[in-house]
């Protein structure tokens, strides 16, 4: 359970990141916290011909919250994330689902780029960038580009970005209403595990209680993370009652693909995707309704 | 086959070690076969079990996903360095033993630097808080609730001296 050989360069900077990955192409792997790639190396899951560390940028460190929107560099630590108040209160989902995310030791180490781009169909902060809509900025040596998390996520532990480029930064939305609650929840075989499914909800009322935005989706349930921004939309004007909030987890639930395993069958988990998308939106539901 | 050595400077337990290692090697692997602090357990290699948990700059990391390359300028403590400056056990290591918080020994560095990291940052940690922070600690003897106990008697006797 050792890695194979690699060869291994610090960058010092993300435009020498660029550069590392221009020349090494394909045959180079970013390391970021390694809390996922690590453990892949160690059981020969891959075999990179080159680490290009990227612990030590600055830039890709920082945490900035905005108006309308927090940015996270794509090396922030997972544990600063969570921990930090102010992104608690604009984007309450990352603090919720971070909870959720291994365990204290991998969160200290992780990062949210890095569980980004490693893109487990499972994990907690693809699903929120999928329900959130977050945005992705994609760095290399011929210029920047953003990805909305629709487009970002194409497969299981596959993403669209090329092999010459760099996740840099995170947008995640903050929405504007005061009244705006969310939930994240999952089922596992142990906390700190992958999740056999996941869900996430976001819902926004107006001083009557009634419903004027609302997003959520479902982890593990697919090749990505899935949100269900048509099933959403159906919501909006309503009061969230039980059954308005049923007929949509289950119509969520409907439209998913899982897969079976030693853990869970297909059936079992799409299941499970209907009861934890009803969860997550009556609890999303209350906090809003509370604020 | 890379050959190729990288420089290493990290300060473990407050000692600053200079070394020249091959990217591949464990942190853990370092702490252990090259620097002989064998306190440092190594149980699943894949970040699983918690047992090779040690300090990196003040907070709990598991030694065994990370490259001892990648120690480069950090502060690295070990269960060695958690013991007190005469050798002789701290409040949290001596607790351990009054509540029998271990049996085979082999996750307890790991629940020790799990439960040091927390009480440096929460001193009178819930149950449901220490529970939390070892939660990514496998212990296959006590059944965990001997360890919360080592845990809050740790806190408890921390309180007193304050006093």
């Amino acid at each position: 359970m050792k890695a194979a050989p690699f060869e291994y360069a610090r960058a010092a900077s993300l435009s020498e990141v660029c550069a590392l990955l221009a020349t090494h192409g394909d045959g180079a792997k970013l390391l970021a916290g390694g809390q996922s790639l690590v453990p892949m190396m160690a059981m020969r899951l891959v075999r990179p011909a080159w680490l290009v560390d990227i612990n030590e940028i600055p830039e890709l460190k920082f945490i900035a919250v905005e108006k309308d929107v927090v940015r996270t560099g794509a090396c922030a630590r997972q544990c600063v994330v969570e921990r930090d108040d102010t992104i608690a209160a604009r984007v309450p989902l990352l603090r919720q689902a971070l909870a959720w995310v291994g365990h204290v030791q991998t969160r200290n180490r992780g990062t949210i780029g890095g569980s980004l781009a490693h893109a487990d169909p499972c994990a907690e902060l693809p699903l929120v960038a999928q329900v959130l809509g977050a945005r992705m900025l994609l760095r290399s040596g011929s210029g920047t580009r953003t990805l909305e998390a629709e487009k970002f996520f194409s497969g299981p532990m596959a993403t669209s970005a090329r092999s010459d480029e760099c996740l840099e930064e995170i947008h995640w939305p903050a929405w504007s209403w005061r009244r705006t609650g969310s939930a994240f929840t999952e089922i596992s075989v142990r906390h700190g595990d992958f999740a056999m499914v996941a869900a996430a909800a976001q819902i926004a009322v107006d001083g009557d209680g009634r419903c004027v935005r609302a997003a959520f989706g479902l982890g593990g349930a697919g090749g990505t993370p899935i949100a269900f921004p048509k099933i959403a939309a159906r919501l909006v004007g309503t009061r969230l009652d039980g059954a308005v909030v049923d007929d949509a987890a289950h119509a969520a639930a409907t439209e998913t693909e899982p897969g079976s395993d030693l853990h869970a069958s297909a059936e079992y988990r799409r299941h499970l995707a209907g009861v934890l998308a009803a969860r997550a939106l009556c609890e999303a539901r209350e906090r809003a309704r509370s604020r | 086959m890379s050959g190729t050595l990288h420089k290493i400077s990290i300060e473990v337990n407050g000692k600053l070690r200079n070394a020249q290692v091959p990217a591949r090697l464990s942190l853990v692997d370092w702490l252990r076969e090259d620097l002989c602090l064998t306190g440092t357990h190594i149980g699943c290699e894949h970040g699983v079990c918690g047992a090779c948990s040690v300090m990196l700059d003040g907070e709990p990391v598991r030694s065994c996903l990370m490259y001892a390359v990648q120690g480069h300028g950090h502060r690295v403590t070990t269960v060695e360095g958690l013991a007190k400056p005469d050798g002789s056990m701290s409040v949290l290591q001596d607790s351990f033993c009054e509540t029998h918080g271990l049996q085979c020994g082999y996750c307890t560095p790991g629940m020790l630097i799990a439960s040091q990291g927390l009480l440096n940052t929460n001193p009178n940690p819930t149950e449901a808080q220490i529970r939390d922070a070892i939660g990514g600690n496998l212990c296959r003897c006590t059944g965990y609730q001997q360890i919360v106990e080592a845990v809050q008697l740790a806190a408890e006797r921390k309180a007193k001296e304050a006093k």
